[in-house]
C-alpha cells in the first residue's frame, strides 16, 4: 500500500489506540482495586472505603471499552469479526467476568448478610482478575501474529491463543494494572486501607518493573521488528524503574502518572508495531488484515470522524468533572450506616 | 454440524437478547419518573416527593444494574457469533453502535454515578439535572440502537458493492430517518412508559392493600396511572402506525401475523386461528370482518395480501426456497403483545378514573389486577413484540438483503456456542435471583422518612 499516513483509515486506527488507551488507563484502576480488594480491606468497613474510590466513576470508564468495540464494528468490521470470533472463549470470559463485577459493585451493599456480602466480594475479585489477564493475552496474540488464513478468518483455535509469550503478556498486563490500581487508592482512600496500598505498591512496583522487562525482552525477539517500535518498549520498563523510585520516595500522585504513563506507552507501543497490520498472519504475512483492507467505506469513516471530534472532547470534560466531584479521599467515616 | 452451530447461536442471541430487553423498557421509563419526581421536590419541598425519588430510584438502581452489564453482551457478541454478517453490515451497522457509546452509555454510566454518590456533593439543582441527564442518555440509547436494528427491518441508504460483496453506506441521511425507524422508536419509547408505570402501579397496590405508606403510594399510583395511560395509549397508536409500515414493507410479518393464507379484499382480522400448513390454509379461524383491511391502511376495504401469493412472489425475486416465517410464533406473538396493550390501556384508565374519583385504595379488585396483570403485561408485551418483530423477519437477518442461514461464525464450531449459550444461560438465571430479591426486598419495604439530601445520601452508598 502506498498510503500515506495522512488518511481516514489510519486516523482511525490512532483512535481505536486512543480508546484502547483509555480503558486501560481508567479501568486499569478499578480492575487493580477489584484484585486488591481482598488483601487490603480486612473488614467490611474497609472493603467499602476501598470499593467507593471507585464506586461512581466505573460504569463509566467501561464505557471505553464499548466504545471501542463499537468503534471498532463501525471503522474495521473485518477485523471486529475476525477478532472477536476467533478470540471467541476468551472474550466469552471476559464477558462473564465483566458482568459479575459490575452486578457485584452495584448489589454489594444492598444486603446487610455477610456472607452475601463476602460473596459478592468474591465476585470482584474474578471478576478483576479475569479482563486484567485475558486482555494482555489477546493483546499478546496481536502482537505476536495469529492464523489468518487466506479469506481473513482466524483458523487457529483456542489452545493456539494460549502460547507462552501472551500468558507473559498476561500476567504483565495483571500486574500492572494491580501496582495502578494500588496507586490510585493510595491517592483516593484515608486511613489504614491508604496504609496498606502504600505498603504493597512498594514491591509491587519492583515486581511489575521485573515482569515487564522480560515481557519487552521477548517482545524484541518475538516480533523479530528491533526498530518499530523502537524504544518505546524501552521507554515503558524505564518508566516503571521511575515508578519504584517514586513509590520509596513516598510520593505517590507521581507514581500513578507515570504508571498511567506506562500504560499508555505500551498501548502505543503495541499499535505502532502492529501498523498498517490490524492482525498479523502468522500464516502468510500477505493474508494479513490491514487498516485499509479490513477498513469500513470512506463515508462510514467521515461520518464517525465528525461524530467522534465534536463528542470525545465534550465526553471528556465532564467525565474530568465528575472525578472533580468526587476527588475527596474516601475514608471509613464516609461509609459507615448512620444510627437510625 | 454447521447448522447446529447456526441454531445455538441463534438460541443464544435470542436469550441474552430478550433476557436484557426485560430490563430495558423499565429503564427506558423510570428514569423520567424519577427525574419529575426529584424535580417535583425540589420545587414544592414536600419531603413526600423527596421520599417517592429515594424509594423508586433504588428500584431504578437495582434494574438498572442488570440492564448494563447485559448490555455489554449485546455490544460483542456480533463479532463472536454473527462474524460473516458483521463484516456484510458493519459499514452502516457498526456506526450507530459506536454513536450509541459515545452519545448515550457515557452520559448514562458518569451521570448515574453522579446521581447514585452525588446526593450531598451536588447542589440539589446540579443533582436533578443529573438524573435528567440519565433519562436522555437512555433514551438517546434506544434512538441509536434501533437506528441499527430497524436498517435490519428495512434496509435504506446502502448499496452493494458487488466486488467485496458488502453492503455500503450511501446515505446517512437516509437511515436516521427511515421510516421504519420512526415508527419503532416511539413505539419503544411509549413502551417504556407503559411498562414503568404498570411496575410502579403494581408495587403502589400492594402497599395501598396493606394500607401502608399511604401518602407515598397514593401520589405514586397517581403518577403511575398517569404514566400508564400515556404511554399504553401511545403505545397502541404507534403499534398501529408501526403495522402499517409492515404491512408496506413486510407484507409477509403482517400476512404471517394474521394466519393470512390468500389475498383479501376486504381483509378481516383473526382472532383466533389454527394453522394447517400442510395445506396452506387455516383448519379454524374466527375473524372480525374488515378488521385487518382497517388496522392496514384506515379503511374498510383495501386488499391486504396473503402468505401464499407473497411466497410465490418471493420465489421469483430470491429463487427458491421458504420465505415463511414461523407461523406459531407470529400469530401468537402479535396476539399477545396487542392483549398486553389492551390490558395496559384498562388498568391505566381504570387507575386515573379513580384516582380522580379518590377511591383508588378502595377496590381490592383493581388493586389485584394492577399488581398481577399489569406486571406480567410489561413483560409479557416486550418479550413478545419483539420476538414477533425478529422472528417475522425470518428467513431473512437483513430484510430481503442477507439470508439469516450462514451469517454466523464459520470458524466458531458448535461446541464453543455450547459454552457460550449454557454459560450464559446459567448466569442469567443465577443473577435473576439476587436481583428479584432485592427488586422485592425493596419494594415491600417501602420509602423511609428521608426530609433532606444528607438522609438519601446516608441510603444510596452503603
Ligand atoms: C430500545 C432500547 C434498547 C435496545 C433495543 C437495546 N438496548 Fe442496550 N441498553 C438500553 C437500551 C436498549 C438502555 C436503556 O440504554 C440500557 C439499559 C440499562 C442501561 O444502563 O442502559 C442499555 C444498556 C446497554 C449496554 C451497557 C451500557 C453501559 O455500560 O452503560 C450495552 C453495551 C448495550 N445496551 C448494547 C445493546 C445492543 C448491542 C443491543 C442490540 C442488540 C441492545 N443494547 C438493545
Ligand atoms: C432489545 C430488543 C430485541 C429483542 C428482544 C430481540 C430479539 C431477537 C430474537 C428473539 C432473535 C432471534 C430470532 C431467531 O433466532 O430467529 C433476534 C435476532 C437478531 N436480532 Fe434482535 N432483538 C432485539 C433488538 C435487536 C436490535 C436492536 C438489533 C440490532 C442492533 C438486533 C439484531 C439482531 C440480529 C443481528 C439477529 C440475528 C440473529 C438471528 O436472526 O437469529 N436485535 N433478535
Ligand atoms: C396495543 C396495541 C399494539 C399494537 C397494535 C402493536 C403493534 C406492533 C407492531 C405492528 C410491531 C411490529 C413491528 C415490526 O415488526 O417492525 C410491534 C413491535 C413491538 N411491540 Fe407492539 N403493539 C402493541 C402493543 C405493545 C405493547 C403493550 C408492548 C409492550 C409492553 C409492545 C412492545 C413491542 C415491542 C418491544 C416491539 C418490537 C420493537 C419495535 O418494533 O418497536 N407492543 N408492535
Amino acid at each position: 500500500m502506498d498510503q500515506g499516513i495522512l488518511n481516514l483509515e489510519t486516523l482511525w486506527f490512532v483512535l481505536i489506540a486512543v480508546l484502547w488507551t483509555g480503558f486501560f488507563f481508567l479501568e486499569g484502576f478499578d480492575f487493580g482495586v477489584g484484585i486488591l480488594l481482598p488483601f487490603i480491606g480486612k473488614d467490611d468497613d474497609e472493603r467499602r472505603v476501598v470499593i467507593n474510590t471507585i464506586g461512581p466513576t466505573w460504569d463509566g470508564n467501561e464505557v471505553w471499552l464499548l466504545t471501542a468495540g463499537g468503534a471498532m464494528f463501525a471503522a474495521f468490521p473485518i477485523w471486529y469479526a475476525t477478532m472477536f470470533s476467533g478470540f471467541y472463549l476468551a472474550l466469552f470470559l471476559i464477558l462473564i467476568g465483566l458482568i459479575v463485577r459490575g452486578v457485584a459493585f452495584e448489589y454489594r451493599s444492598k444486603s446487610p448478610s455477610s456472607e452475601w456480602r463476602r460473596t459478592w466480594d468474591g465476585a470482584i475479585f474474578v471478576g478483576s482478575v479475569l479482563p486484567a489477564f485475558l486482555f494482555g493475552v489477546a493483546f499478546g496474540n496481536l502482537v505476536r501474529g495469529v492464523q489468518i488464513d487466506a479469506a481473513g478468518e482466524y483458523v487457529g483455535g483456542f489452545w493456539a491463543l494460549l502460547n507462552p509469550y501472551s500468558l507473559l503478556m498476561g500476567v504483565a498486563s495483571l500486574i500492572l494494572f494491580t501496582l495502578h490500581g494500588a496507586l490510585f487508592l493510595s491517592l483516593k482512600s484515608k486511613g489504614v486501607v491508604c496504609d496498606r496500598a502504600m505498603e504493597v505498591a512498594r514491591p509491587l512496583s519492583i515486581a511489575t518493573a521485573g515482569v515487564l522487562a522480560l515481557a519487552m525482552v521477548w517482545s524484541y525477539v518475538q516480533t523479530d521488528s528491533g526498530v518499530v517500535p523502537g524504544l518505546l518498549p524501552i521507554a515503558a520498563v524505564a518508566l516503571l524503574g521511575v515508578v519504584i523510585w517514586l513509590t520509596y520516595a513516598k510520593l505517590f500522585a507521581w507514581a500513578f502518572v507515570f504508571t498511567g504513563l506506562t500504560i499508555v506507552t505500551v498501548v502505543a507501543a503495541i499499535f505502532i508495531g502492529m501498523y498498517p497490520n490490524v492482525m498479523t498472519s502468522t500464516i502468510d504475512p500477505a493474508y494479513s488484515l490491514t487498516v485499509f483492507n479490513a477498513s469500513s467505506t470512506t463515508m462510514t469513516l467521515q461520518i464517525m470522524s465528525i461524530v467522534a471530534l465534536i463528542f470525545v472532547p465534550i465526553v471528556l470534560v465532564y467525565q474530568s468533572w465528575s472525578y472533580w466531584v468526587f476527588r475527596k479521599r474516601v475514608g471509613p467515616e464516609d461509609v459507615r450506616t448512620p444510627a437510625h | 454440524m454447521e447448522d447446529l452451530a447456526l441454531l445455538l447461536a441463534r438460541w443464544q442471541f435470542g436469550i441474552v437478547t430478550v433476557y436484557h430487553w426485560l430490563f430495558v423498557p423499565i429503564t427506558l421509563g423510570i428514569t423520567w419518573m424519577v427525574a419529575i419526581m426529584e424535580t417535583t421536590w425540589l420545587y414544592t419541598k414536600n419531603p413526600v416527593y423527596l421520599r417517592m425519588t429515594k424509594f423508586w430510584g433504588k428500584l431504578m438502581l437495582i434494574n438498572f444494574a442488570i440492564g448494563v452489564v447485559t448490555g455489554i453482551v449485546q455490544e460483542f457478541q456480533f463479532g463472536m457469533n454473527w462474524s460473516t454478517y458483521s463484516r456484510f453490515v458493519g459499514d452502516i451497522f457498526g456506526a450507530p453502535l459506536a454513536i450509541e457509546a459515545l452519545l448515550a452509555f457515557f452520559i448514562e454510566s458518569t451521570f448515574l454515578g453522579l446521581w447514585i454518590f452525588g446526593w450531598k456533593k451536588l447542589r440539589p439543582t446540579v443533582h436533578a439535572i443529573t438524573i435528567w441527564l440519565v433519562a436522555f442518555g437512555t433514551m438517546a440509547s434506544a434512538f441509536w440502537i434501533l437506528v441499527a436494528g430497524s436498517w435490519m427491518q428495512y434496509p435504506v441508504g446502502y448499496v452493494l458493492n458487488p466486488e467485496t460483496g458488502r453492503a455500503e453506506m450511501d446515505n446517512f441521511l437516509e437511515i436516521i430517518t427511515s421510516k421504519m425507524l420512526w415508527a419503532q422508536f416511539p413505539h419503544t419509547i411509549f413502551v417504556g412508559f407503559a411498562t414503568a408505570g404498570s411496575l410502579m402501579l403494581g408495587v403502589s397496590a400492594w402497599h395501598l392493600m396493606k394500607k401502608q405508606h399511604l401518602e407515598v403510594m397514593r401520589k405514586s399510583a397517581a403518577f403511575a396511572s398517569v404514566a400508564l395511560l400515556i404511554g399504553s395509549l401511545g403505545v397502541a397508536l404507534t403499534g398501529h402506525w408501526l403495522g402499517q409500515v409492515m404491512v408496506e414493507v413486510q407484507p409477509m410479518k403482517m400476512a404471517a401475523a394474521e394466519a393470512l393464507w390468500e389475498d383479501e379484499q376486504p381483509a378481516s382480522f383473526s382472532l383466533f386461528a389454527v394453522g394447517d400448513k400442510e395445506n396452506n390454509r387455516n383448519a379454524v379461524n374466527v375473524v372480525i370482518p374488515s378488521g385487518l383491511s382497517l388496522l392496514s391502511c384506515n379503511n374498510l376495504d383495501c386488499e391486504v395480501r396473503g402468505i401464499n401469493s407473497l411466497q410465490a412472489e418471493m420465489v421469483e425475486n430470491h429463487g427458491p426456497g421458504d420465505y415463511i416465517p414461523n407461523l406459531f410464533v407470529t400469530y401468537w406473538g402479535f396476539r399477545a403483545m396487542v392483549g398486553a396493550g389492551s390490558l395496559m390501556i384498562l388498568i391505566g384508565a381504570l387507575g386515573v378514573w379513580f384516582y380522580l374519583r379518590g377511591t383508588l385504595a378502595k377496590h381490592r379488585w383493581f388493586l389485584l389486577l394492577a399488581l398481577w396483570g399489569g406486571i406480567a403485561a410489561g413483560f409479557v408485551g416486550n418479550a413478545t413484540g419483539w420476538i414477533f418483530t425478529e422472528l417475522g423477519r425470518q428467513p431473512w437477518v437483513v430484510y430481503e438483503v442477507l439470508l439469516t442461514r450462514g451469517t454466523n461464525s464459520p470458524t466458531v464450531p458448535a461446541l464453543w456456542v455450547w459454552i457460550s449459550l449454557i454459560g450464559f444461560s446459567v448466569l442469567y438465571a443465577i443473577l435473576a435471583v439476587p436481583a428479584v430479591y432485592l427488586f422485592v426486598k425493596f419494594a415491600k419495604a417501602g420509602p423511609g422518612e428521608e426530609t433532606s439530601n444528607a438522609d438519601v445520601a446516608a441510603s444510596m452508598v452503603y
